[in-house]
């Protein structure tokens, strides 16, 4: 596949504004959620349901129809060299921060990657998820007949259907501000400014100087994710800076756009077509001399 | 967290211990396709029944086979509208199934097969009206020519649908599902014409019964030896359980359709398992899918190995 740096330019938009884009540094965030609030805010999305998980603090658990920001909440142990029945007050008064002891909480805000080749938007028959000026993927609601058959074909899983409404709804990148020369609701609410949005080709420059300052500070395992427009989707248009494999945070490790095989799918699809014809025709041949 | 181990079929054990990954609380990856049974597998299994059987109607009445050429129709014409209502139903909003065609998209199967149906439906129509009344000869004829020209179509696309997702067991498969749906489709109208038309006229539903079970059954091989570990839904579960008694109906009907040339209970009997055969089989790799896609390790692991691959190569 060759490489696509300028998605809205590909779709037919002669003059628009350049690639606009999230990059979400992961070694910043919190977990406080600010983002999951001020997106439900801003886009008047309903509630999507208030039980706790038990698994962690994050009762969230994943993107959907009515969640377009998720805080991922990782907590992850090492071995550690204190036993079951040691006195955690004491530890705690006597803990220092980063003293390395093997535990750590891992926090990470997930959200639409926008990508540059999008399977929701390739598979979507009605036209109703398309390509903005901006090179982001927006759903228009009113087209939108409630198929499903961008669910199953995002990779990250991303979008979904709305059960009492029949839609399929997800991130827009807050379309409405961008066009207002405003940044999205959840990089505007983020404390710690671990969600940034603005130019995509900016963004990437700066997360290149992030790892290479974290590398440089001893943390080998920081590593972009979505950053590569050379990877399965072409690069997503928000991408960000982890500290472990993809997987920890639910991520797909290596995701490729579906229709990236839909030219050999047409081709097997008409071949196969052909066989049936062909095996009808052989059904009446060899039923010519039993006659 | 979820189990992350599968049963097993009976008595079969491991040769290699169960890969280790990581995920996120065992949650997965990809968001479950919201499509439902009956509707989606229930498109799936009418589609091809309707495509195949416009096949069969055609050769019917170019031979001169009147009455399987109208059950063939007939069987057509009731299957796509069946078909269309099914995937019209499953819509989160039905009113707007319109909304399929106010672009054409090749790079969405949906689309196109919404295309190929709206095409196929008043041909099928048409033959079937013509068969049935005996009126129009000759528009009944170019009817049913041109649904016998867009049947394969109708019976196959499915599969480019299924496969052009990003769930596991569904878009691994994309080089041998179609060759399964057309194979199930020719076992279904095949087994249609052998329930429903007259001993004497059957020779040819029994043929297109057989060489649709040996093309679904080669091509379903295939991909389980293909697929690897991605293959293991189609085994295991309920899904597994669905595909097997397919495999077992149709061989059975087939058997029966062999042996059943003089007796017209047995040669319905053996029409009506191929056709169960047919729909299980198509329902069972719906259910393989879903099941795929709820799993993260056939998400997570064919993506780990992969980028293993290319580590190793650099």
């Amino acid at each position: 596949m060759s490489i696509v740096t300028d998605p809205a330019g590909e779709t037919g938009y002669a003059d628009h504004p350049p690639r606009m884009g999230f990059f979400t540094d992961t070694t910043v965030c919190i977990g406080c959620k600010a983002c999951e609030v001020a997106c439900k805010e801003w886009n008047a999305i309903p509630e999507d349901g208030l039980a706790l998980t038990g698994m962690s603090y994050d009762n969230t658990v994943g993107l959907g129809a009515s969640t377009w920001r998720h805080v991922a909440f990782i907590e992850q142990r090492r071995t550690i060299g204190v036993h079951d029945d040691a006195d955690v007050l004491a530890m705690a008064e006597q803990a220092t921060p980063g003293d390395g002891d093997g535990f750590r909480w891992l926090m990470a805000s997930d959200v639409c990657k926008h990508c540059t080749h999008a399977a929701c938007l390739d598979v979507c028959p009605t036209g109703a998820l398309f390509r903005t000026e901006f090179g982001t993927v927006v759903v228009q609601e009113d087209i939108c007949n409630g198929c499903g058959y961008c669910i199953p074909a995002c990779p990250y899983g991303v979008i979904d259907q709305r059960k009492d409404d029949g839609r399929a709804w997800k991130c827009t990148m807050c379309y409405d501000r961008l066009g207002e020369g405003m940044e999205p609701a959840c990089a505007k609410a983020c404390p710690t400014d671990s969600i940034q949005f603005g130019r995509l080709d900016e963004l990437r420059e700066r997360a290149q100087h992030r790892v290479t300052q974290l590398h440089d500070s001893g943390i080998a395992d920081a590593r972009l994710y979505g950053a590569d427009p050379g990877d399965g989707v072409g690069g997503d248009g928000a991408f960000f800076l982890l500290l472990d494999e993809p997987e920890v945070y639910g991520f797909p490790p290596d995701p490729v756009v579906t229709t990236k095989d839909l030219p050999a799918m047409w081709r097997h699809v008409a071949t196969a077509a052909g066989a049936l014809a062909a095996c009808a025709a052989a059904a009446f041949l060899g039923a010519l001399k039993g006659r | 967290m979820v189990d992350i181990k599968r049963r097993r079929r009976g008595g079969e054990q491991p040769v290699v211990p169960e890969p280790e990954f990581t995920s996120y609380y065992g949650r997965p990856v990809l968001n479950a396709p919201v499509w439902r049974s009956p509707d989606i597998p229930g498109y799936l299994f009418l589609g091809g029944l309707a495509g195949a059987s416009s096949l069969l109607g055609a050769g019917a009445q170019l031979t001169g086979r009147q009455r399987m050429a109208t059950v063939a129709k007939t069987g057509a014409l009731g299957a796509v509208t069946l078909s269309l209502g099914a995937l019209v139903r499953d819509l989160g909003r039905p009113a707007r199934f319109l909304n399929m065609l106010r672009v054409f998209k090749p790079s969405s199967p949906m689309n196109i097969g919404s295309w190929l149906l709206s095409a196929y439906g008043p041909l099928a129509g048409a033959a079937a009206a013509s068969a049935v009344t005996g009126k129009l000869p000759k528009a009944g004829a170019a009817a049913t020519a041109g649904a016998a020209l867009v049947g394969p179509a109708v019976a196959s696309y499915t599969a480019a649908l299924l496969s052009d997702t990003a769930v596991p067991a569904w878009h691994e498969g994309y080089r041998e599902l179609p060759y399964v749906f057309v194979g199930s489709g020719a076992a279904a109208a095949g087994g249609l014409g052998l329930l429903a038309a007259p001993a004497g006229e059957s020779g040819p539903a029994r043929n297109l019964a057989a060489l649709g079970t040996a093309l679904e059954l080669v091509a379903f091989t295939r991909m389980e030896r293909r697929l690897g570990m991605v293959a293991e839904p189609y085994r295991s579960g309920t899904p597994g359980l669905l595909v097997r008694a397919g495999e077992v109906l149709s061989l059975a009907g087939l058997a029966g359709a062999s042996l059943g040339r003089l007796s017209p209970v047995l040669n319905g009997l053996s029409g009506a398992a191929l056709i169960a055969s047919s729909a299980l089989t198509k329902w069972g790799v719906f259910a393989a899918g879903k099941a795929s896609a709820a799993d993260p390790k056939y998400t997570i692991l064919p993506q780990r190995q992969r980028l293993q691959a290319r580590a190793g190569e650099q």
